[in-house]
């Protein structure tokens, strides 16, 4: 274990640099934070065009027609522009968001100080990467305004569609390549971070910080920055190969003889299907680094408010080592009705079956915990509830999507849809929530209130349940996915069941700002958090301030005697021992 | 310069670091020419830059692996598949590149000994970071006549999957060598500098980074010489 970071920067004195350029990872991280609000709510936007047009295909819908004229002419969204708002729903929400809040938002603010570290190893290198992930952002964003409009190949991309080029619709001219270059910046924006998180984890760990007494959500931190390193990786050529596909003339993915748009392509001899394995074996790790950073935080989340440690927290840290290298076996499971070869469907079906095993390991041993505990109910422990409850009902349905025999019916249904929503959209959101309530303390030195966090739990738990759990049924009905109307003798009698999730859509979206009301009313107005409100032990606690000073522990290098989770120990003085306390107790370790 | 040296600290409980300008000078940081041994002294920001090299290049290598992947699915799917001749200064850049690898090394030990104060002069360690740099820069430059060549054969970047893997693995590559050249450019600036004194870390981290582009580039001329 090496010695105490030493101060790698000094404090900063301008405007630009305490809140702009800022060097310093608490800074960082809320940037990312605010990236991730921002992507959201364009996100969730996004999302209530496209309900209300599934259900109203053919009426205008108010404002629309403001964001693109060829797409929704009087505001009635054409289905070329279903796709595209679908594209760019998808993409934000899987890249600007699950990627960065849970973890690049958190992690950078939590992660150097639950390890005792003054900042991350490379500062400059985190600055650099949230700008990159800004600039990202922002060559995505322009794919709304410029040429025909965003891509609408699905934030899947799949090839040919998006790499022919513009004679495959609109928005696969410009928009698309715009979709390929903001992608391959991101990449390169979460290769830094992620190098980042490694090097701080492994090398700046304060005194008497073993790699055993990190806390599970800075191990669930540092397992994800290793598999979106290399995951990442892999992404980044893919788009490198897609674009110069679409600019170049190149043809890695568009096979001979295409004719599209009556135009023969003349692209010659590429594989299509060679873009789904680089994309998914991207694409799979990624939806564990979406949900591994929520996975960490509701453990430490549910230990804090339980008062007594895990069942097991090695066993929990062992599980997520085991889904982050599980992850990289799976990709085929996206890939069952591709016209691959059917016995290669057998070699991903099996490791998908078994990374179910950790999960569910994982939930069990949450659960176990939970039965006989004394849970301290507020809005961060209900959101930790609320995650359990998600994973589990969306992971379930995961089971039977494992099962090639099962996923031929159910592929590219609303089954798959209802799946990753829960897993992701929901639980993954839930576990950020989570952390919003747990860690504004620390981060403002306010609490929010806590009347409106268990009202926009509860609402939103519903609300979430009433979209989402019908997707399911829908699947089994023959739904079929990434469809702008449902005009189909099979698909009209569904109708009412879209009806009835777009209501609650409109809904729960109305709900969440009750959060960013909350969230803003408390940065200024929230009552005064005490040090350490929730009676943690984990380091960040233990910062002379809240929001923690420049250097995290004010010039002092804390050093740790104890794990992360002594809480109710025989023989303390108090509930809990502060990881920092000298006090000797019984169960150490 | 003489810097006076403080043995490493041990007691790290209380204890407040001064601060610098930009993180590199001050006490023991910077290895900075002396009558002692700086071998004795601690790099405090040394691992995690030798960890963070480390890091990248698995990123690098699951990059190539993942290029490497799609030609052999390419190849695989293809009925156009044209073999090319590689041209024959790639032979010359690749002995290039090896040369330069031996300079980096001859370079570290120049400058370790520099630093521990066995020598009193920079000039033989300047001399061959030089070489290094003038030897990266001729691969660069022999990497673009190879593609010149190739394209006085009627090969381009959309001619065949053939010379499209060629354009991109080369191409690639070369953007990972000019970054290293990069890196080595902020070597040589670091070891002429004493406000920002070279750090033994960040000496290493560059040359791993250069020996590994050399490796990489072995593969890669196998993986070219082999399929395309």
């Amino acid at each position: 274990m090496s010695e105490a970071a030493v101060h790698a920067h000094q404090a900063p004195t301008s405007f630009i640099r305490k809140h702009v350029f800022s060097l310093d990872h608490k800074v960082i991280g809320i940037q990312y934070y605010g990236l991730a609000l921002v992507a959201v709510v364009t996100g969730m936007v996004l999302s209530w065009i496209m309900r209300i047009h599934l259900v109203w295909p053919n009426s205008p819908i108010p404002g629309v027609q403001w964001l693109s004229k060829i797409g929704a002419p009087g505001g009635v969204v054409t289905p070329e522009y279903y796709l595209s708002l679908m594209t760019m729903h998808g993409t934000l929400m899987v890249f600007f968001v699950l990627t960065n809040a849970p973890f690049a938002a958190f992690g950078n603010y939590f992660l150097p100080i639950q390890i005792g570290a003054e900042d991350m190893a490379f500062p400059r290198f985190n600055m650099m990467s949230f700008w990159t992930t800004f600039v990202a952002f922002c060559i995505l964003v322009s794919a709304f305004f410029v040429g025909d409009g965003p891509p609408l190949s699905g934030w899947t991309a799949y090839a040919p569609l998006s790499a022919v080029g513009a004679d495959s619709g609109p928005g696969e001219g410009v928009g698309q390549t715009l979709w390929g270059l903001s992608i391959f910046v991101f990449c390169i924006a979460s290769l830094l971070g992620s190098l980042n998180f490694i090097a701080t984890t492994l090398d700046l760990r304060t005194k008497g910080m073993t790699l055993a007494r990190m806390p599970i959500c800075t191990w669930a931190w540092f397992i994800t920055s290793c598999i979106s390193l290399l995951a990442f990786a892999v992404l980044m050529p893919a788009c490198l190969l897609l674009v110069l596909d679409r600019v170049a003339g190149t043809s890695f993915f568009i096979p001979s003889g295409l004719n599209v748009s009556d135009h023969l392509q003349p692209h010659q001899g590429g594989s299509p299907l060679l873009w789904q394995h680089l994309f998914w074996f991207f694409g799979h790790p990624e939806v564990y680094i979406a949900i591994l950073p929520a996975m960490g935080i509701v453990s430490h989340i549910l230990i804090v408010n339980m008062r007594k440690p895990l069942l097991s927290h090695k066993v929990v840290v062992y599980c997520m080592m085991a889904i982050g290298f599980l992850s990289y076996m799976v990709w085929g499971h996206h890939m069952f009705l591709s016209g691959m070869n059917p016995f290669s469907a057998m070699v991903f079906s099996f490791p998908t079956l078994m990374i179910t095993i950790p999960a569910t390991i994982m939930t069990l041993i949450w659960l176990g915990s939970l039965y006989g505990s004394k849970l301290r109910i507020n809005a961060a422990s209900l959101f930790c509830l609320g995650f359990i409850s998600m994973f589990v009902s969306g992971g379930v349905s995961g089971f039977f999507l494992a099962q090639p025999s099962i996923d031929i019916y159910l592929h590219a249904t609303y089954f798959v849809v209802g799946h990753f929503h829960m897993v992701m959209g929901v639980a993954a959101i839930f576990g950020v929530f989570a952390g919003t309530y747990f860690w504004f303390p620390k981060m403002t030195g306010r609490m929010m209130n806590e009347t409106l966090g268990r009202l926009h739990f509860w609402f939103t738990f519903i609300g979430t349940y009433c979209i989402f759990m019908p997707f399911h049924y829908l699947g089994l009905a023959g739904n079929v996915r990434r469809y702008s109307a449902f005009t189909d003798d099979f698909l009209v009698p569904l109708v009412p069941v879209h009806k009835f999730i777009t209501y609650a859509a409109l809904f729960t979206g109305a709900v969440q700002m009750i959060f960013i009301f909350n969230l803003i009313y408390s940065r200024f107005k929230g009552a005064k958090a005490e040090a350490n409100p929730w009676e943690c032990t984990s380091l960040e606690w233990s910062t002379p301030s809240s929001p923690p000073p420049f250097d995290n522990f004010g010039g002092q290098h804390p050093v740790v005697y104890h794990d992360p989770y002594q809480y109710g120990v025989k023989g303390s003085k108090g509930d809990y021992v502060m990881q920092t306390s000298p006090e000797k107790v019984a169960q150490a370790t | 310069m003489a810097t006076t040296l403080q043995p490493p600290q041990t007691d790290l409980e209380q204890e407040s670091r001064p601060h610098d300008g930009n993180g590199s000078g001050g006490g023991f940081r910077g290895l900075l020419p002396s009558r002692g041994d700086l071998r004795a002294v601690a790099d405090p920001r040394g691992e995690p830059t030798r960890t963070g090299i480390w890091v990248a290049l698995s990123a690098i290598a699951m990059t190539f692996a993942a290029l490497t992947s799609a030609l052999y699915v390419r190849e695989g799917a293809a009925t156009d598949w044209h073999h090319i001749q590689l041209p024959n200064i790639l032979w010359f850049n690749t002995s290039a590149l090896i040369a330069s690898s031996i300079a980096l090394e001859l370079a570290r030990h120049r400058v370790s000994g520099y630093m521990r104060g066995l020598e009193l002069s920079r000039s033989k360690a300047a001399l061959w970071l030089n070489a290094t740099l003038l030897l990266g820069g001729v691969f660069v430059v022999g990497q673009y006549l190879a593609w010149l060549k190739l394209r006085s054969q009627g090969l381009y970047l959309p001619t065949n999957p053939n010379s499209s893997f060629f354009y991109v693995l080369t191409g690639v590559h070369a953007v990972h060598v000019l970054g290293g050249l990069g890196g080595l450019i902020r070597v040589m600036f670091k070891f002429h500098s004493t406000r920002h004194p070279l750090r033994r870390s960040t000496m290493d981290a560059t040359s791993y980074f250069w020996h590994f582009m050399g490796a990489l580039w072995m593969y890669l001329l196998f993986i070219l010489w082999l399929k395309l």
